[in-house]
């Protein structure tokens, strides 16, 4: 069915009907188009004793976390491992990330040093597990400003009058425009260096990618029909936004913002490695591997494991992501 | 040359013939280990030459599945799992693709159902029915093009050099089901098969696209399956009927004797469901004098296109609704018919109060939509309520049913949540649902119980006017008859008056008790159902009529 | 037609000035004065009154809407300003680094293209669904890769390692090898991803279904049915991919100290260059702009339904 203009009756023109065109085309790749993800069931039955439910639940719980494909249960191990590492570093290492022995510089590795030493004599693996705090709260501040940012924009964009929807979006086709990577740069040289700023500059350069997600579905939840019979049966403006509009566009949201914690950890390592984040002895994952290129000839472990250990959290964030899309349930 | 022989004077051995037929799926990654869902079990039938044998079934029932079994197009992960597919004798079920492929198109072609897809985007008309020629082997390239410009002058279509040229974007629905068409009786098939192949159109055209086809498999002596969820284009267009349910055959047989004296409960309750072999309802002509609930009277409804950001970019206003009228009294039912296009959808927009008249008088309730006022607004909600077509698109898929129920309860008067629960309890079990659905999301409820849902939702309220879009459209006919029935006992109980709009001649005339038939925004016919459908004054209104499949056999 | 063409060429250039006067206004905002902070050190031993001058020179101080007004001509008649860090014009600069950046993108492209066409024909025409699916995963695997460490690591394993690669005193074509493996990896994972996708969404069209119906084999299907469809969503990919060309240049070029565009961004940060960084980021909306573009022009002719109504085609659904 071909969907036909509406003059406004309610007051904030909010009625199905002419969806706006005002995108250009090629960036429209950047939006997954559907999404059919719902949380776990919670099925509450009032007539049922309480404590019965839970028990159902629980054991739906088990059996469905019986059922969770292999990749993906180790996928959240290695987010969960990288998060103790940031929360409890000590637990996991008994050497300290910031001072040395000089004897022991350049140690391949071995059994007291698994993954051998720098050239300060400092332990690898300290380093990388004392870094895991610098790399993941980069990217949660990174993922949270975007997030915030555009999925404020995106829900203003949607759920407005044309013209403000237009202007909100020609800004971000125009952000669109400059590669993340230059955003990040202009931001840093406005803001200076740092991992804080480095975050920031990362989070800003992500915030059109989700205002354009948060439009999309906004935009797409407010012409179903259940929105309008939530207006046809009285629903105000406010309560439909609170109580449809919201929970349905949000989902995909919150998927993208895995995906997007992957994207900022590689793009902090990035900004890292080329001397914008945290400055030395900081160990940053990212600086790990600029530090450890200067040996490139002497000692490969200097540079090879802090990158593995960046490949193994993308992966496992972008696996993550695709799970609460609802893809690939292997 | 592995093509079987295909002759047809042998009366011994049928053109098809499928003998103890099983279909499953594996699981959607189509891994060969996993076990295989089973959809059609041990299923037999035969074809003979230049017969027409229809499958008919509901949705699920597995027609589709061994349409596509016979032709070899099963999805990926399908599999046949057992019994065989003998064409003229020779068993084709377990022949490889590559030894397939000179028999399809030449010996067995397909007609399928179009969704605006069936046919390339990206070429033209002409390029996609000359493929039919190059694929078996013609060369020359002048000669295809003379007979692909004869076989669109064939199929109906004016202008056939234009056709030629153009792209499927560029032709309507109607006009692409007969490309379809004239690619699958292009080499003089032995067998079609004709899935669905005008459930997306309009019954007129339906009526000429399936009397098209019907010409053309006569001048062939091809012989046709048809694939049908319709009891009614069975009856008109077969000459025998295989009733399939759950992947079994329940019943077939020369299609009178199965429609008349059906031997299966299941073909006689398809039968007792379907509207076509419906007669009117008893008519009600003491409400028909009651107080009107709607009232419209020459509603205008105009559109201005805007075509992109210029602000100079306007054009003619687009004029939807064109002087409608019509009045429906308290109580009783009032059908809008018409095709896509005739304004029925916008009309009931403007009764809801989605769109404001651009000329013309509405009520509802005594309320006038042209002037209605923003504080009036709740009391036009609380008076009209709309149950949409599509059941599974206005649910949100995120509340439970208690939810989606209670919710309009919410949006007025604070009822405490217990009562508001009771409510929609008693509601619930009024709709024919059981208790135990209130705490399930919509995705756990079959078509039918999500529309029961919409129901109970329209009726929450206590709404004296009840909207009903195409409501049971989306239905197969035993639910779309329990829907019905429902929608009938309510209307009882409840004294409600419903306005119900539909492109199914035969469920309006089993429901409604006055009609106005639409065409292109205007009024072409109204009056009470018995009058208009047994002396319609508009030509078309008997057009769409002669259209409603089934009628035939009423006839006869 | 034309109208079409007139308003994707306004378009194009409301994003282009939109993009410039958002870094002007950006880059006016820096923290201090970047000629104070290059000149005021004392070592120059420059008098007030010369940093004055110095600031009149460069137009520090007349009104802002002026400068932006001598900006924004400027940079039409392809004057993008002096480069305070490097004392040159930075147009100069853009020229020398320009052609390394160009050779080293051009070819990582087809590079990735090559690569991303293995990747889907070798994944859609295999019977081995082992490998169908361990293909399948190769593309999310090269996201995950930071660009500098693939690099890194290249270098580590092909020059130090095998020794197959000079570090130092490789021939011009040679010196390249790396570089573009580096680049053309991340360029290659969303093109194959998308690809690979779209081909196997166009398989399932019905239009698929009836070819084959017409007696048509895989492989006819496959490349007289399916590939025209399935082009247009990896064409939509030019911006995204232009994005990532330019943001893997500069790491990449840093990696192999390579004199590109990419160097000559990431000193423009370090020595807070704010011309030259304008300059850079100005190009880059341009070409993503020209690059988009191209993608709207060229995908008219590969799908017929987008040549005539196109303002109108993401309004309604099927109808």
């Amino acid at each position: 069915m071909s969907t036909v203009p509406t003059q406004d009756l309610s007051a904030r023109g909010w009625l199905p009907g002419q969806t706006p065109n005002n995108s250009f085309s090629a960036l429209d790749f950047a939006v997954p188009s559907d999404f059919s993800a719902y949380g776990a069931a919670a099925a509450v039955d009032p007539a049922v004793p309480l404590a019965s439910v839970l028990h159902r639940q629980g054991r739906a719980l088990w059996s469905a976390a019986r059922r969770v494909p292999s990749g993906l249960a180790l996928a959240w191990g290695v987010i969960g491992l990288v998060a103790a590492w940031a929360a409890a570093p000590g637990l996991f290492t008994g050497y300290s990330a910031v001072s040395g022995e000089a004897a022991e510089a350049r140690l391949p590795p071995s059994a007291a040093h698994w993954l051998g030493t720098d050239e300060l004599g400092r332990d690898l693996l300290a380093r990388i597990i004392y870094g895991a705090s610098e790399s993941l709260t980069g990217a949660f501040v990174a993922v949270a400003v975007g997030l915030v940012l555009g999925t404020l924009t995106g829900l203003i964009a949607g759920s407005s009058r044309r013209w403000v929807d237009d202007l909100l979006m020609r800004a971000v086709d125009v952000l669109l425009s400059v590669p993340a990577l230059l955003v990040s740069l202009s931001i840093i040289i406005l803001l200076g260096f740092g991992t804080t700023n480095a975050a920031i500059a990362v989070g800003v350069a992500s915030v059109a990618n989700f205002a354009r997600l948060a439009r999309a579905e906004v935009v797409r939840v407010r012409y179903t029909d259940y929105v309008e019979a939530a207006f046809g049966s009285g629903g105000r403006f406010a309560a439909v936004l609170w109580r449809h509009v919201l929970p349905n566009s949000l989902t995909a949201v919150l998927a993208v913002s895995a995906l997007q914690f992957g994207t900022a950890i590689l793009a902090i390592s990035t900004l890292g490695f080329l001397g914008y984040g945290a400055p030395p002895p900081t160990p940053e994952w990212g600086l790990l591997i600029a530090e450890g290129r200067n040996y490139i000839a002497t000692a490969w472990w200097l540079t090879t494991f802090p990158g593995l250990v960046v490949v193994a959290v993308v992966i496992a964030a972008n696996r993550i992501s695709a799970s609460l899309r609802g893809e690939g349930t292997r | 040359m592995s093509t079987p022989e295909i002759s047809p004077d042998t009366p011994s051995v049928p053109l098809l013939a499928v003998e103890s037929l099983s279909v499953g799926y594996t699981d959607a990654r189509g891994d060969a280990r996993t076990p295989v869902t089973p959809v059609v079990h041990g299923v037999s039938f035969t074809i003979r030459a230049g017969e027409v044998v229809a499958l008919v079934g509901e949705s699920g029932s597995g027609k589709s599945t061994i349409a596509q079994s016979v032709i070899g197009l099963l999805p990926e992960t399908g599999r046949i799992t057992a019994g065989s597919i003998r064409l003229n004798g020779t068993d084709i079920a377990g022949w490889p693709q590559a030894r397939l492929d000179p028999l399809r198109g030449a010996v067995i072609s397909l007609v399928p159902q179009d969704l605006g897809h069936a046919l390339n985007p990206v070429r033209t008309i002409g390029a996609q029915i000359a493929e039919v020629f190059r694929l078996h082997g013609w060369r020359d390239r002048r000669a295809v093009r003379e007979q692909v410009l004869s076989l669109l002058d064939r199929v109906g279509l004016p202008d056939p050099a234009l056709r030629y040229r153009q792209y499927p974007h560029e032709l309507s629905g109607g006009m692409r089901q007969r490309v379809l068409i004239a690619m699958a009786v292009a080499l003089r098939p032995a067998l079609i098969i004709a899935d669905e192949p005008t459930s997306a159109l309009d019954v007129t055209v339906q009526k000429r696209v399936l009397d098209l086809l019907d010409d053309l498999r006569r001048e062939a002596g091809t012989a046709v399956l048809f694939v049908t969820h319709d009891l009614g284009i069975a009856a008109d267009r077969a000459d025998r009927v295989v009733v399939l349910q759950g992947g079994q055959v329940q019943e077939q047989g020369d299609v009178r004797q199965v429609l008349t004296a059906p031997a299966h409960a299941y073909t006689a309750r398809l039968l007792a469901d379907a509207p076509a072999f419906h007669g009117p309802r008893p008519s009600r002509p003491a409400r028909l004098y009651a107080d009107a609930d709607v009232v419209v009277d020459g509603l205008v409804q105009e559109f201005s296109q805007r075509s992109g950001w210029a602000p100079f970019s306007r054009t003619q206003p687009f004029r939807a609704v064109d002087g409608v009228s019509f009045r429906v009294a308290r109580g009783t039912t009032h059908a809008l018919v018409g095709e896509s296009g005739s304004g029925k959808t916008t009309t009931i927009r403007t009764l809801l109060g989605f769109t404001r008249p651009t000329a013309g008088t509405v009520q509802v309730n005594g309320l006038d939509l042209a002037t209605l006022r923003h504080d009036q607004v709740p009391a036009l909600r609380r008076s009209i309520q709309l149950v949409y077509q599509n059941p599974y698109g206005s649910l949100d898929p995120r509340q439970t049913i208690a939810e989606i129920v209670g919710e309009p309860l919410r949006n007025f008067d604070p009822v405490p949540k217990p009562e508001r629960l009771r409510q929609v309890a008693a509601l619930i079990e009024r709709v024919g649902l059981p208790q135990a659905v209130l705490s399930r999301p919509p995705r756990a409820l079959s078509g039918g119980q999500r529309q029961r849902v919409a129901i109970a939702r329209a009726l929450i309220l206590k709404p004296q006017v009840v909207v009903l879009d195409e409501a049971v459209s989306a239905l197969d006919v035993t639910v779309q008859a329990q829907i019905l029935s429902l929608l009938d006992e309510l209307q009882r109980d409840l004294g409600l008056t419903y306005v119900f709009v539909s492109h199914d001649l035969a469920v309006v005339r089993q429901i409604a008790d006055t009609v106005s038939v639409l065409q292109g925004g205007r009024v072409v016919e109204d009056g009470p159902v018995e009058q208009v459908f047994h002396a319609p004054a508009s030509a078309y209104t008997r057009d769409l009529l002669a259209a409603i499949p089934g009628r035939a056999r009423q006839a006869a | 037609m034309i109208r079409f063409l007139l308003r994707r060429f306004g378009q194009a250039f409301v994003v282009l000035w939109a993009a410039f006067t958002a870094t002007f206004l950006l880059l006016q905002a820096l923290p201090g004065d970047a000629i104070l902070i290059k000149f005021q050190s004392p070592e120059l031993g420059l008098s007030p009154e010369q940093i004055a001058e110095l600031r009149t020179l460069y137009g520090a101080d007349s009104p802002l809407w002026q400068q932006y007004g001598a900006t924004l001509s400027g940079f039409l008649q392809g004057n993008f300003g002096y480069s305070l860090h490097r004392g040159v014009p930075v147009a100069d600069s853009l020229g020398q680094a320009l052609p390394v950046t160009a050779g080293l993108t051009v070819l990582s492209v087809i590079a990735a293209v090559a690569l991303a066409l293995l990747l889907a024909a070798v994944s859609a025409l295999t019977p081995l669904r082992w490998l169908r699916s361990a293909l399948l995963s190769v593309p999310s695997l090269f996201i995950s890769i930071p660009v500098f460490w693939l690099g890194i690591a290249l270098i580590q394993i092909f020059s130090f390692r095998l020794k197959l690669i000079p570090v130092i005193g490789a021939g011009p074509w040679e010196s390249l090898i790396l570089p573009v493996a580096t680049l053309a990896v991340p360029i290659s994972a969303p093109l194959a991803q998308v690809l690979i996708r779209s081909l196997d969404a166009v398989q399932t069209q019905p239009f698929v279904a009836v070819a084959r119906a017409k007696g048509a084999s895989r492989r006819w299907v496959l490349w007289r049915h399916v590939l025209r469809n399935a082009v247009p969503p990896v064409l939509a990919l030019g911006g995204v991919l232009f994005g990532e060309l330019l943001a893997g240049a500069v790491v990449t070029e840093t990696v192999f100290g390579l004199n590109g565009l990419g160097r000559l961004t990431e000193q423009a940060v370090n020595f807070q260059d704010a011309a030259v960084l304008q300059a850079v980021v100005v190009l880059a909306a341009a070409g993503f702009v020209t690059v988009n573009l191209l993608v709207d022009l060229i995908t008219p002719l590969l799908d017929p339904r987008l040549a005539l109504h196109r303002s109108s085609l993401s309004a309604g659904g099927p109808a």
